[in-house]
């Protein structure tokens, strides 16, 4: 047992931070670290950066531009970036799709997909809940219906992230109505631009615009778009849900906010010192940080264990990452709403750009709490995560 | 990185486990308990025989020279049994001031008695108004010739009856709370002037108050510097607190599978009570916090070989304080969900409960290692 990264590991680190340093654009990185969102070209930019240094799809297998590193790197790697803080790579298409294509899909489509993927050349977004699906995500209406060399695709997505950016959709749809629900589902991907596909804002509760209904009317897609075999859609859907265990903890990007709040709270006073020197604050921000010890342990575990046996057999611990990884997540923006106390109330109409130069930087703080209430609710909800502890780790 | 055990760990962990489950299961331990001074001189010798006794000492004075990893896979497996005899003030903190402070002729004198399982040991450091500060010493050791004469009380001083020896806290010099000026003493227990009354704890063990009246030692008596034993202390009690942490997971891993097991045989409503989701909630939230304890047990025992000791002692703060947590949370838990038999002495759950809890309060309960690693800088 030995807890410490070796030599290499070490190099490796100091490599990749001395790259973001060298490399994010600092107007980035700034957003970032005040909780303000991104432009897409901002976003794009950044990632074109990490794809010409060879990094942009660091996980993918090498023939189609991955890195062969291992575990233990890939976690170094996603660590630095979340603590420089830099953008992460598109989940939705370096993640998500991209691992399902060279897993499942043609040669024809590793050929059309993949490059454009890696280079963000296509903005991808996921097509799974819909209005009446959720945490049952089985019982998906979308309909995919077969005539000649097309499918006719109706129904509606709903939670699309940032599919006013996006130029591909991957979508579950039912293809066979009479199946067990899981059986008729297939995995089918097409241009957003298709004639037919309507996408209408969600503004949430923070007033961010991060999320999408999306409307199919009658959309014309060729059966080549079909990953796959028809109706095994549910099987490549669990594989991508399954296949980004170990990042959803997002440790490093809890070190930064820790960081930040140390630094806000040298600055604002209550009783005439700074807040960092009130015990009780002291505690509440030790309390957290050895949760996030612990959590970043917790995952080293499952890094090491991955490294050492291979991805096939899951390391139980892996279903503590989402549970605790999103309750120290919010835990940090509650303190960032503790240390501001009053001033967390003025709210930037003008949006959260940074454009309204009137606006104090404390205006990003409450919006931010709002918003990662979000986290103990996407990707499975925490009751869906009890859920499999339950079944999968207790045998319950 | 590498979080797996070596071969020849696993077969320690194999061997103590297979000992452990021959020789101890609930009703043993009932028995076990009612033997003299609380614990069975024939489980103390099989630990002995299977080199368990002798595993953290240097080969060069008889031992195994292992390190914290096994000292945490013993305490683990400890832990899970709910081992009465004393292994953590003999073989964890006696050895501990033997290895990190004692001279030779005090090795040769007391490091065989221990490994061979022919002697006992029992930390005398609690006092009236000490609480959990290690500084906080009323008890004196004042010279006389060449030797010292001790006096004062020591209070919960678990094995205390038991015990060939005593090593004691003592103040050398200065006041009650002065980081200076504390000795650690070797007293053998029969020393005149002793007086102890013992009685068992909440969690089945047992202790001892133990008065020290004009007790006299020789010069040999005292464990490195008298004056400046506070440093020595205070790495043997972060050692000590991380067994404790081990010690913790085990018996939380043991009440986690007991209590799972009882969700699933236990019916009401014609189900077994484990198809409600309200339970099987807490019981996945139970796992959540045994993981997230043994992972700060894992840190712990690393930690205590950090060169700085301010981050050892931050780090093992840290651990005790998510143990602390996890322990009381799976303890209390472990209870609801048993319902009314986890109310009773019968049902082994109650028991892992109790030693949880007292797990808690010893050197140092949450809030107060909470305190330490605010006062350590944090931890990020």
């Amino acid at each position: 047992m030995d807890l410490s990264f070796s030599k290499e590991e070490v190099a490796f680190r100091d490599e990749v931070r001395e790259f973001f340093k060298n490399n994010v654009p600092p107007e980035t990185r700034k957003k970032l670290v005040e909780g303000r969102h991104l432009s897409k070209d901002e976003m794009v930019a950044w990632w074109r950066i990490l794809h010409k240094k060879g990094w942009g799809v660091s996980h993918w297998p090498k023939e189609y531009g991955g890195t062969g590193w291992s575990s233990v790197q890939h976690y170094i790697f996603n660590e630095e970036l979340q603590m420089h803080p830099a953008p992460a790579p598109l989940a939705f298409g370096v993640s998500m799709v991209g691992p399902v294509i060279y897993t499942f899909g043609n040669e024809a489509q590793k050929k059309q997909y993949l490059p454009r993927i890696a280079n963000v050349d296509d903005w991808w977004c996921q097509g799974f809940s819909e209005p009446g699906s959720g945490s049952d995500l089985a019982s998906l209406k979308t309909k995919a219906e077969r005539k000649g060399d097309k499918y006719i695709i109706n129904g509606q997505k709903t939670w699309t992230t940032l599919a006013q950016h996006a130029d591909m959709i991957f979508c579950l749809c039912r293809t066979d109505t009479n199946a067990k629900k899981q059986m008729g589902i297939s995995f089918i991907v097409f241009d957003m631009k298709s004639k037919g596909v309507t996408v209408r804002p969600i503004e949430t509760i923070d007033g961010g615009h991060e999320v999408n209904e999306v409307f199919f009317d009658d959309v014309e897609v060729p059966v080549e778009n079909l990953i796959g075999e028809e109706n095994k859609g549910w099987d490549y859907a669990k594989f991508l849900l399954g296949n980004e265990r170990t990042g959803i903890a997002r440790v490093g990007v809890s070190k930064e906010r820790l960081r930040r709040i140390r630094e806000l709270a040298s600055k604002v006073e209550s009783g005439g010192k700074p807040i960092i020197q009130d015990q009780g604050f002291r505690e509440k921000l030790a309390a957290c940080e050895i949760e996030l010890k612990a959590l970043e342990l917790t995952q080293l575990r499952v890094v090491a264990d991955e490294g050492k046996h291979g991805k096939g057999k899951p390391n139980p611990a892996s279903s503590v990452l989402k549970i605790k990884g999103s309750e120290i997540q919010q835990t940090t923006t509650e303190l960032l709403m503790e240390v501001i106390g009053p001033f967390a109330a003025p709210y930037d109409e003008h949006g959260e750009d940074g454009s309204n130069e009137a606006m104090d930087w404390t205006a990003q703080i409450a919006p931010s709490y709002f918003n990662n209430r979000k986290v103990s609710i996407y990707g499975g909800s925490n009751e869906i995560q009890r859920n499999i502890i339950t079944k999968a780790v207790l045998g319950l | 990185m590498d979080f797996d055990l070596s071969e020849e760990q696993r077969l320690l962990k194999e061997s103590v486990d297979g000992l452990l489950n021959d020789s101890y299961d609930f009703d043993s331990r009932k028995k076990y308990r009612a033997e003299k001074g609380g614990w069975s001189k024939a489980v103390w010798s099989k630990l002995a025989e299977q080199g368990l006794l002798g595993l953290p000492f240097p080969e060069a004075d008889g031992g195994f020279g292992a390190g914290a990893v096994e000292t945490m896979i013993v305490m683990e497996a400890l832990g899970k049994a709910m081992v009465l005899e004393p292994y953590l003030p003999t073989v964890v903190i006696s050895g501990g001031f033997l290895r990190h402070g004692g001279s030779a002729a005090q090795k040769a004198a007391h490091v065989p008695g221990i490994i061979d399982g022919s002697k006992t040991f029992a930390f005398a450091q609690l006092e009236k108004n000490s609480r959990y500060d290690l500084s906080d010493v009323v008890t004196t050791a004042k010279k006389k010739g060449d030797g010292w004469v001790i006096d004062g009380e020591k209070f919960v001083v678990i094995n205390g009856e038991n015990a060939d020896t005593l090593v004691v806290t003592a103040r050398t010099k200065g006041g009650q709370r002065d980081q200076t000026g504390i000795g650690v003493f070797l007293v053998p227990a029969d020393a005149r002037g002793i007086a102890k009354k013992g009685y068992p704890t909440q969690d089945g063990l047992h202790a001892a108050d133990i008065t020290f009246t004009g007790v006299e030692v020789g010069a040999d008596a005292v464990i490195g510097d008298p004056e400046n034993g506070l440093a020595l202390i205070e790495r043997v009690v972060d050692e000590a607190r991380t067994a404790l942490c081990a010690e913790a997971v085990g018996a939380m891993d043991e009440s986690l599978k007991t209590t799972v097991e009882y969700l699933k045989t236990r019916k009401q409503f014609g189900v077994p009570i484990g198809s409600f989701q309200t339970l099987q909630h807490r019981a996945a939230d139970m796992f959540v916090a045994v993981e997230q304890a043994r992972s700060m047990s894992m840190f712990a025992t690393m930690a205590t070989d950090f060169e700085n000791a301010k981050e050892r002692a931050t780090a093992v703060a840290a651990a005790k304080v998510q143990i602390g947590k996890s322990a009381k949370f799976v303890g209390q838990q472990s209870i609801q969900l048993h319902g009314g038999i986890g109310m009773t002495q019968e049902a082994r759950i109650g028991h892992y409960f109790k030693r949880l809890t007292m797990i808690e309060n010893t050197f140092g309960d949450t809030e107060y290692h909470l305190r330490r690693v605010t006062e350590g800088g944090g931890l990020v």
